[in-house]
């Protein structure tokens, strides 16, 4: 499923040997997974299993107690940290936009940091397109915006420093069904054309299923499964997983059995 | 309506020029303190033992009296010039300066934190998240975004500043606080209300520029916060101009805190005009202040008491008879200040202990011996700094006394509180017209515990040798007999028909006038 490499512009990352304590508490517990170029994960799991601190080790928003990070080959620890995030695209649930700068200023925030060009108009008309955004949009606060803009405003500016690796970290949680649902099919399709590698951070498993390459499930700070939706939908990946695959084949399932019924 | 015009315009004669040192004075108060609460509010935030320090110690100076603050920069200053020589002055500008920034750093220093740690998380994470660096989060983001409540910050510490810096008349930095300081002394309300209205209106202007730019920040309206801040820059401008122009061959004339010392600064100055001198004043100094601002060279010429030197400077507590006093007061103050003391003006303003004239018949009062013997009734009145003189320890361990309350006031209302009963004695001035004028009984000091308090000339060690200033107020000594000073001071400490000190000044003079020229 993954997309062809010769379109690739993301990157491989690898976790090796991966830990992170606060005091007396393992968030994450040692672990080591590999992603292939272009690969798209999801990382599922209960509140509190670590994958929120996991996500944060990639851009290092938070540093792990022990372990090491490679993207593409390079150690994390070899640039400073905000060199480093520059070039990774993060977006999370709370957006985070800049209140006191108006859209185009919010998306053009990277190259303005990073001593590059200001982004031309058209390249920010571009941005707010390919999140389904009319151009005009640019010159409004954030404010003015319902959240569902606000998200896609954050996928944008993400996007403007052209990254190859994006981190989300429940992007869509806080948005309404509908808004949710086009909004993860958008950045999915986005994702192939412009060959990310990303890892999304979610606690609704069927968002997982229907949109991830590969799924780790975590629990406790350990990644419990790695597999496909389909190798997960088919079962036999343990406990953890089968908890979560439960809720949403439970729903589709009485779904169908209450319109079956009428 | 006329009257009062008649009043108040010479009140506000000396506005323009106390103005602009006041301006001076808080916005360079303003400005160190911004220098300082500024940065240490980031560091503050980035650090909670920082902030409980820097916070803790801002909050610590708040609840020290700000008039007190002033004074005890005073010694400090004053233990620093032993180190560091000439270029720190304990007195005016400096100590103004360092009491009132340490004064405006709370609200700047506590708005800053708060407006910094008030800044949406999600806003720092994302800007963590693009990758800015500590200096570009400040900058674009958290700077901007904390700012009204700064600048909400800055305003009150503005409007504080402005207020407190009245007080640094009392260390001998000029200010609108000269008029309510001189106006409170002699009763003179429209100096009183020129000093507060003129502050008042002072700081209600600042404030609403200032007020002007919070919001033009919080609404992104550049414009109107550039105007505002044109306005503000262009009053200090007009505060800096008068600085600039400051003539280096002006005497200084001081004057400590009362009537009196305020028509003999005025007679002083007014006789060095007439002999083509420019003269300023600097008055409503506090007793000690006003010593070693001669001794330092900050005011030039001004009068004293013997017995105030004697016991405050010299720290001693034996007797001498008048002369001889005067003689090694003389010697002292040439020997270790490098000051002249040209002479006594031939009065003498002693601590004399006044009661009504009912009581002292009622009770036969004639001594400070009569005076211990009733004291377990009586409630004593004196000034703010008599219970902590010495004099009061010589009086108190010659006449055995204990009075059933002591309590201090402003000269003003120790002869008011003792005319209407509030208190039965009190430590008034002996060339204090109001005795007189109240019929007040003094108390002879029989045992003499009281010492001499010839009123002396000083003059500042820059003009010790100046022959021709030396000259100029020859005249003037031993030429002022008690009785004229109780009369000049009468015309400007009554509560009718009152007369500024100048006008009292001038009428002294030609008293004086006329007795040299019958003596000849």
């Amino acid at each position: 499923m993954a997309a062809n490499p010769s379109q690739t512009r993301g990157p491989s990352l690898a976790l090796i040997g991966l830990s992170r304590h606060y005091s007396e508490v393992v968030a994450v517990d040692n672990v080591s997974q590999h992603i292939a170029p272009g690969e798209f994960v999801a990382l599922v799991g209960a509140s509190g299993s670590g994958k929120s601190t996991l996500l944060k080790m990639v851009n290092r928003l938070i540093e792990p107690t022990s372990g090491r990070i490679k993207i593409g080959g390079d150690d994390v620890t070899d640039r400073e940290p905000h060199e480093l995030r520059r070039s990774i695209g993060y977006i999370f649930q709370n957006i985070g936009l800049f209140p006191h700068m108006d859209i185009a200023h919010n998306i053009a925030i990277g190259s303005r940091i990073g001593n590059r060009p200001t982004l031309p108009p058209g390249e920010i008309a571009d941005l707010l397109e390919s999140v389904d955004l009319p151009a005009d949009m640019a010159t409004r606060m954030p404010g003015q915006l319902s959240g569902g803009q606000q998200q896609r405003v954050g996928v944008a500016r993400a996007l403007s420093t052209r990254p190859g690796l994006m981190l989300m970290d429940e992007p869509f949680g806080a948005l309404d069904p509908i808004t949710r649902e086009n909004l993860a099919d958008n950045y999915r399709k986005l994702h192939d054309r412009l060959g990310l590698t990303t890892i999304m951070v979610t606690h609704d498993m069927a968002e997982a299923l229907l949109i991830a390459d590969r799924i780790w499930v975590m629990s406790h700070g350990r990644i419990m499964a790695d597999a496909s939706p389909a190798q997960l939908l088919g079962g036999g990946c343990g406990e953890d997983a089968e908890s979560l695959v439960a809720v949403p084949r439970g729903q589709a399932e009485r779904l169908l059995a209450r319109r079956d019924a009428l | 309506m006329r009257a009062w015009f008649d009043d108040m315009a010479p009140a506000f004669q000396r506005v323009p020029d106390l103005l602009a040192q006041h301006l001076q004075l808080s916005f360079a108060a303003l400005a160190l303190a911004l220098l300082i609460a500024l940065p240490l509010a980031v560091w503050a935030v980035r650090n909670r033992h920082v902030a409980r320090f820097a916070l803790g110690f801002a909050s610590l100076v708040q609840t020290i009296p700000a008039l007190a603050l002033l004074a005890l920069f005073y010694p400090l200053l004053l233990a620093l010039t032993a180190i560091f020589g000439d270029w720190i002055t304990p007195l005016g500008f400096l100590p103004s300066l360092l009491a009132l920034t340490l004064y405006a750093l709370l609200p700047i220093l506590r708005n800053a934190v708060t407006g910094l740690n008030g800044i949406d998380p999600a806003i720092v994470e994302a800007a963590d998240g693009v990758g800015m660096t500590r200096a570009q989060k400040l900058r674009l983001i958290e700077a901007p975004l904390a700012a009204p409540t700064i600048m909400a910050g800055i305003r009150t510490a503005a409007v504080w500043t402005i207020g407190a810096a009245t007080l640094s008349t009392t260390v001998g930095q000029p200010s609108l606080g000269d008029l309510i300081f001189a106006g409170l002394q002699t009763q003179n309300w429209s100096l009183v209300l020129a000093g507060c209205l003129t502050s008042a209106g002072l700081a209600i202007i600042v404030d609403i520029l200032l007020g002007t730019i919070e919001n033009a920040i919080a609404n992104r309206r550049k414009k109107r916060g550039w105007i505002a801040a044109a306005l503000l820059a262009g009053g200090l401008i007009f505060a800096l101009v008068p600085a600039a122009q400051a003539d280096n061959n002006t005497i200084t004339i001081g004057a400590k805190r009362f009537g009196e010392q305020y028509i003999l600064a005025q007679l002083i100055g007014q006789r060095l005009e007439r002999a083509g001198y420019s003269v300023r004043y600097r008055e409503g100094l506090g007793s000690a202040v006003a010593f070693q601002a001669a001794a330092g060279d900050g005011i030039d010429i001004y009068v004293d008491y013997a017995g105030t030197i004697w016991t405050n400077e010299m720290d001693r507590t034996d007797r001498l008879p008048r002369p001889a006093m005067i003689a090694a007061i003389t010697k002292w103050a040439r020997e270790t200040h490098g000051m002249k003391v040209a002479g006594p003006l031939g009065f003498e303003n002693t601590y004399a202990f006044a009661v009504r004239a009912d009581d002292a018949q009622k009770l036969g009062l004639d001594t400070l011996d009569d005076l211990a013997r009733v004291s377990p009734d009586f409630a004593f009145g004196t000034d703010i700094e008599f219970l902590e003189r010495p004099e009061w320890t010589m009086v108190k361990q010659a006449y055995p006394m204990r009075f059933r309350k002591a309590r201090p006031y402003e000269v003003t209302f120790m002869y008011k509180a003792l005319s209407s009963g509030q208190v039965d004695v009190i430590s008034a001035f002996s060339s204090d017209g109001r005795i007189a004028a109240n019929n007040f009984t003094v108390l002879a000091d029989p045992k003499g515990a009281v010492p001499s308090y010839d009123a002396l000339l000083l003059i500042a060690p820059g003009y010790a040798d100046d022959r021709k200033l030396l000259d100029t107020i020859q005249p003037l000594l031993g030429s002022i007999p008690v009785k004229k000073m109780r009369e000049a001071n009468y015309m400007v400490d009554r509560p009718e028909d009152k007369k500024s000190p100048a006008s009292a000044a001038r009428w002294l003079n030609t008293q004086i006038e006329k007795l040299t020229k019958e003596s000849q």
